[in-house]
C-alpha cells in the first residue's frame, strides 16, 4: 500500500460522512476536537453529503458518481481531508479514480483522492498526536472495519493510539480481520447470514472480556451495538474519537 | 463436431483479444536464493522430513551397503529395479556381491499390460534414480523412461530414490533453466515431495492413500 | 443443480441451521487458513509472487488464440489428440465417443472441476459407463451421491463420523470404523482395484503450457498418476483458459496454487505430461487425448473488467477466507463454483437471471481480494455485476434482470438529497418527525431481525460544527 504522508498542515477539510452526520455526531464533534487541539484549522464545508458508496456498492454506479462529484466540487482546495471512517476513506482514496477511470478531470479526481486521510492515520503520522490518558482504567477491545484494515491499511495505526493511554488495557479480537457482517446493504439484503455473522463477532467481543469495543467505523458499530442492545449484551461500543477525546479531555 | 465447433470457438476469442485493452504488467521474479552445496542439501532434507520422507545422506560410495543394510532391518521382500540405469546397476552388482537377508531383485518385465499384478500385488519395493532435486521446495525431479518406468515409483508402497547431492538446484525455474528443459520434455516429468498423502477427512492428514506409504531418499555426497 | 428451483435464500436458511456442518467448515476453514498464513509468511515475497502470477495469468488472457493454437500444434505432434467444445454437451459426447472407439466400460477419474461443470459422471453413466471418482474427497461424496462443496476440498462439509458410516454402508464388507487411517486404507483398496482394471483414465488440468504441449497436474494422494498413467487411455479435460505461454510461467504459479489451496510449498506430486507412451516404453497410456472446453468462456474474455474472471487458477483460498462461504459452505450457492470465484464465474457462466442472488451474498470485505494468488479483484467484479443486474445496456447474460422501478427511484432519489445540500437538510428534518428512531419499514425490517433500530441524532454534524463554531463555510 503506497502511504506518503505531509507535513503537519495549518489547516484541514473535515468529511463527516453521512452515517456520522445523521446517527453518531457526537463522534464527528470528537474527531474535529482531537484535530483543533494539535493546532490545526479545521473546515467543515456545509455541502458535503456522502462518499457515495452506498450506491457503489449496490449496483448503481451512475448514482454513486452523482454524489462523488458533489464532494469533488466541496473539498476544492488544496487542503487534506480528513475522514473518521477507514470504509469512506478507503472509497474516496481507493475507488474514486476506479469510478471516474474514463473521467476527463481523472488527474483532479486522483489530486482529490491522494488527499484523503482516515483520521486515526492523520493523528499518528502527521499530528503525531502524543496522548495522555485521565480516565479510569478501563479495558477495551479494538474492531477493525475491513476497508480500514485492506483498503486504508490503518488498523496498528487505531490501535496505537489506544495504546498511548496509560489506563487503558487493550485486548485484541481473536479474529480481528474477519468481516462484522455489516456490509451495507449487504446487511438488509441478507439478513441471515449478516446475523449470522455479527453473532459471531459479538462472541468475539465478549470472549476478549472487554467492557467496550471500540471502532473507527460507525456502519460497524451501528451493526455491533445494535445487535448487543437487542441481545442484552452489556458491552459499551463507541467510535475511537469519542473515546479519545474522552479519556484526554477530562 | 468439434472441428466446426473450433471454429465457433476461435471465431470469439479472436476479436475479444483484438479489442485490446490489456495492460500486462512484467514484475520480476523474487530473487533466487544463493545457498551452498551443503545448505542446498540441509534444505531439501528438512523439507522433505516435514512431509515424512525418510532422508538419508550418505558418501557415494557407500550407498548401496546403506541401502542393503536398511532393506535388511526392514525386512524388504521384493525390489524393484531398473538395470540399465546407474542406480539399477550398482543395486544389481551390490547383491550379486551376497544377497542373504535381502529383498528378491525384480525387473520391470514387458509391458504393463502383461506385469500389472505383479506390480500391483507382489512388489515391496521400488528403487529409481532421479533427475535431481529443488531446495526451496523440498521436491525430487523424475524422468520416468524406458528403464524405470512411471508406475515404479507409484505402484510399490515403499519408494527408494537415489539422488546425487550435486544435482540439487536451489529452484524449479533454476532446474528447467540449466537443463534446457523447454527443448526437450519427456514422456512425464514428475516432482515428488513425499510419500502419498490426504488430507480429505476432516482435515487430517494421512499418508500413503493412493500411492507409496513411503518415501525414502538416498542422497550422495562425494 | 442449477435447476429452476434453486433458492439461495432457503439454502441459506437450512445451511445456517445445520449446527453440524457450521461446525465442520468452520474447523476445516481455520485450518487451511493459518496453513496458508504460514507458508506465505513472508509479505513482501508473498505480495511479489502474487504479482508475477497476475502477470503470467493476465499475459496468457491477452494472447488466448495464439496460445491454444500454439497448445493445439505442440500437442498434436507430441501425439496428443486435441478436441475442441463449445458447449458441456459437447465435451461430454466427445469422451462418450473415446469411450466407446475402445470399447471402454470403466473409468477411473482424478479430480476435476470442470468434470463436474460437465455434470460428466451423470452423463456416462446414463449410457452404461462406470465411473469412478478416485480422489478421496471426490470418492467419498460420490458414495454419498453429492457434490463437492468446495473446489480444493470436496468433502469438507462432511465429518469423520458421517464418513464412517458412508464406507460402512456404501463399501461392500466394510467394517464400521471411525479411525481416519483405517478409512483410508479402505478407500485405498477398493480403489486400487479399480485402477488395475480401468479402461480408462480422466484427468483434470491445472495448466498447460502452450511452448511445450504439457499438461501439468497438481495432487497429493498419487490418484492422478494412477489415473493418467495406468490405464491404456488418458482424456485430459480443461476449460480452455487453463493455458500458459511458457514452461517459465510455470514454477511461480505452482508456488502460487499449492501455496493458496493448501498451505504447502509443493505438493506431494507435480506430474507432467507431454506425450502419450513412447516406442520402447513400458507403461503410461497409448492414447492421450486433451479436450478443451469453452462453456461461456470465450464470451467472458471479450470484457476488459470481467474477463479477470478468467486469470483464476482456482486455489480454493478465496472460500477459505470469505466470511460468507465459510459460514454457508458451499452447496448453498446451488452451483458448482461457490464462494467468491462462484460469484462472480457463476453468473456469468450461467445468467444473471438465473443466479443473480448469489451477488448479493458479499459484504464486499475483500478478504477474497486480498489472498487471490493472481490477484482478481473479486469484490469489483461483485459490484460490477451488481450493476449489471439492474442495467439493461449491460453485456452479461441475464443483465437488467432486476431492474424495477421503486429500487430504481430510491437510488436516484438518494442521489438527489446528496447531491443538493439543501434536500439533504431537508430530508433530515423529515427523518426527524419519526422521533429519534427510524421507522420500521422496508429494509429496516431485516436489520432489526437481530438489532435494535438505529436512532436519529437531535442535531446533525451539518448542525452541530455551525453551534460548536467551527469553521463551516
Ligand atoms: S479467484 Fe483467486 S483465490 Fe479464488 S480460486 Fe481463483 S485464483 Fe484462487
Amino acid at each position: 500500500m503506497d502511504k506518503r504522508y505531509p507535513d503537519k498542515p495549518d489547516t484541514v477539510y473535515f468529511f463527516g460522512t453521512c452515517l456520522v452526520d445523521a446517527v453518531y455526531p457526537e463522534a464527528g464533534m470528537a474527531a474535529i476536537r482531537l484535530l483543533q487541539r494539535e493546532g490545526v484549522r479545521v473546515v467543515f464545508p456545509q455541502n458535503q453529503s456522502c462518499c457515495g458508496q452506498p450506491a457503489y456498492n449496490s449496483g448503481f454506479p451512475d448514482e454513486a458518481r452523482a454524489v462523488a462529484r458533489q464532494q469533488l466540487d466541496t473539498f476544492t482546495r488544496d487542503y487534506p481531508i480528513v475522514v473518521p471512517s477507514g470504509s469512506c476513506a478507503g472509497m474516496m482514496k481507493r475507488h474514486y479514480p476506479m469510478l471516474f477511470a474514463r473521467d476527463r478531470d481523472l488527474s483532479r479526481i486522483r489530486a482529490f483522492s491522494n488527499r484523503i486521510f482516515e483520521l486515526t492515520e492523520f493523528l499518528v503520522h502527521v499530528l503525531k498526536v502524543k496522548l495522555e490518558d485521565r480516565g479510569d482504567p478501563i479495558q477495551v477491545t479494538w474492531h477493525s472495519s475491513c476497508h480500514a484494515a485492506r483498503e486504508m491499511g490503518v488498523t496498528e495505526d487505531s490501535k496505537n493510539l489506544v495504546r498511548q493511554l496509560k489506563n487503558v488495557t487493550l485486548t485484541e479480537l481473536e479474529k480481528e480481520r474477519e468481516c462484522c457482517g455489516f456490509g451495507g446493504t449487504f446487511a438488509v439484503k441478507q439478513p441471515a447470514i449478516s446475523a449470522a455473522m455479527v453473532t459471531d463477532k459479538i462472541a468475539d467481543i465478549r470472549g476478549t472480556g472487554a467492557g467496550r469495543v471500540l471502532s473507527g467505523d460507525c456502519g460497524c458499530l451501528m451493526n455491533i451495538t445494535g445487535a448487543m442492545e437487542r441481545g442484552k449484551v452489556g458491552i459499551q461500543g463507541q467510535h475511537i474519537a469519542q473515546f479519545l477525546w474522552e479519556r484526554t479531555n477530562g | 463436431m468439434s472441428n466446426t465447433a473450433r471454429e465457433r470457438i476461435f471465431a470469439k476469442l479472436r476479436p475479444a483479444v483484438a479489442a485490446g485493452q490489456f495492460d500486462i504488467p512484467s514484475p520480476e521474479l523474487p530473487p533466487r536464493p544463493e545457498w551452498t552445496p551443503s545448505e542446498k542439501v540441509q534444505k531439501l532434507k528438512t523439507l522433505m522430513e516435514a512431509v515424512r520422507s525418510e532422508v538419508h545422506v550418505v558418501k557415494a560410495d557407500a550407498w548401496t551397503d546403506a541401502l542393503k543394510a536398511l532393506a535388511r532391518q526392514r525386512g524388504f521382500k521384493t525390489l524393484l529395479h531398473g538395470p540399465g540405469t546407474q542406480v539399477g546397476d550398482a543395486v544389481k552388482q551390490a547383491w550379486s556381491e551376497g544377497s542373504g537377508g535381502l529383498p528378491a531383485l525384480r525387473t520391470y518385465e514387458g509391458a504393463i499390460e502383461n506385469y500389472k499384478d505383479t506390480l500391483f500385488h507382489d512388489t515391496d519395493v521400488g528403487i529409481t534414480s532421479t533427475l535431481g532435486g529443488i531446495a526451496e521446495s523440498g521436491a525430487l525431479i523424475l524422468w520416468p523412461d524406458a528403464e524405470e518406468p512411471r508406475l515404479m515409483s507409484l505402484i510399490p508402497p515403499i519408494h527408494i530414490a537415489v539422488l546425487d547431492a550435486d544435482k540439487i538446484y536451489a529452484t524449479f525455474s533454476e532446474a528447467m533453466e540449466r537443463m534446457s528443459w523447454s527443448e526437450k520434455m519427456p514422456t512425464n516429468a514428475l516432482l515428488i515431495s513425499g510419500p502419498s498423502k490426504t488430507a480429505d477427512i476432516e482435515m487430517t492428514l494421512a499418508f500413503g492413500v493412493h500411492g507409496p506409504k513411503e518415501l525414502i531418499v538416498f542422497i550422495l555426497e562425494p | 443443480m442449477g435447476d429452476q428451483t434453486f433458492s439461495f435464500e432457503k439454502n441459506v436458511e437450512t445451511a445456517l441451521g445445520d449446527t453440524q456442518l457450521r461446525a465442520n467448515f468452520e474447523y476445516a476453514m481455520s485450518t487451511l487458513y493459518q496453513k496458508r498464513k504460514a507458508v506465505f509468511a513472508d509479505e513482501a515475497e508473498t505480495e511479489r509472487l502474487r504479482e508475477v502470477g497476475n502477470a503470467v495469468r493476465q499475459r496468457a488472457l491477452s494472447k488466448l488464440p495464439e496460445l491454444l493454437e500454439k497448445l493445439e500444434k505442440k500437442c498434436i505432434e507430441n501425439g496428443i489428440q486435441v478436441h475442441w467444445a463449445e458447449t458441456t454437451d459437447e465435451a461430454n459426447r466427445i469422451i462418450l465417443k473415446i469411450m466407446d472407439d475402445h470399447r471402454a466400460t470403466r473409468m477411473v477419474k482424478g479430480k476435476s472441476m470442470v468434470s463436474e461443470e460437465m455434470h460428466l459422471n451423470k452423463f456416462l453413466e446414463e449410457h452404461g459407463k462406470e465411473v469412478m471418482e478416485t480422489d478421496l474427497g471426490e470418492y467419498i461424496i460420490q458414495l454419498a451421491g453429492e457434490t463437492p462443496s468446495h473446489i480444493i476440498v470436496p468433502a469438507v462439509h462432511k465429518n469423520k463420523d458421517q464418513i464412517a458410516k458412508l464406507f460402512h454402508e456404501k463399501i461392500p464388507g466394510a467394517p464400521y470404523t471411525e479411525k481416519v487411517e483405517e478409512l483410508n486404507a479402505l478407500a485405498r483398496k477398493t480403489l486400487r482395484e479399480k485402477f488395475q482394471h480401468a479402461d480408462i483414465g480422466l484427468s483434470g488440468v491445472n495448466m498447460a503450457v502452450a511452448e511445450t504441449g504439457t499438461l501439468c497436474l497438481v495432487e497429493n494422494e498419487g490418484n492422478g498418476r494412477m489415473c493418467t498413467t495406468v490405464p491404456p487411455v488418458h482424456v485430459a479435460v480443461m476449460g480452455l483458459e487453463k493455458v500458459v505461454e511458457k514452461l517459465s510461467d510455470v514454477p511461480p504459479v505452482l508456488r502460487l496454487l499449492t501455496g493458496s489451496a493448501t498451505g504447502q510449498i509443493i505438493t506431494t506430486y507435480f506430474n507432467m505430461i507431454t506425450t502419450p507412451r513412447k516406442p520402447g516404453e513400458k507403461d503410461g497410456p497409448e492414447e492421450v487425448h486433451l479436450v478443451i472446453l469453452d462453456n461461456g468462456r470465450s464470451a467472458i474474455l471479450k470484457d476488459p473488467e470481467l474477463r479477470q474472471t478468467l486469470q483464476c487458477i482456482r486455489c480454493g483460498t478465496c472460500l477459505n477466507h470469505c466470511p460468507v462461504y465459510t459460514r454457508i459452505g458451499g452447496h448453498a450457492y446451488g452451483f458448482v463454483y461457490p464462494g467468491p470465484i462462484g460469484k462472480i464465474l457463476t453468473p456469468q457462466m450461467e445468467g444473471l437471471e438465473k443466479t443473480g442472488g448469489i451477488i448479493s451474498a458479499s459484504s464486499l470485505c475483500n478478504a477474497c481480494e486480498e489472498v487471490c494468488p493472481v490477484k482478481i479483484p473479486i469484490p469489483e467484479l461483485i459490484r460490477r455485476l451488481r450493476n449489471e443486474s439492474y442495467d439493461s445496456k449491460g453485456s452479461v447474460p441475464g443483465h437488467g434482470y432486476k431492474w424495477n422501478l421503486p429500487e430504481v427511484l430510491v437510488w436516484k432519489a438518494w442521489a438527489l438529497v446528496n447531491r443538493y445540500p439543501r434536500l439533504n437538510e431537508l430530508a433530515m428534518k423529515v427523518g426527524g418527525l419519526f422521533g429519534d428512531r427510524f421507522p420500521k419499514i422496508g429494509p429496516l425490517k431485516q436489520w432489526t431481525r437481530v438489532r435494535t433500530t438505529p436512532r436519529l441524532a437531535r442535531h446533525s454534524l451539518h448542525e452541530l460544527v455551525k453551534t460548536e463554531g467551527v469553521d463551516h463555510e
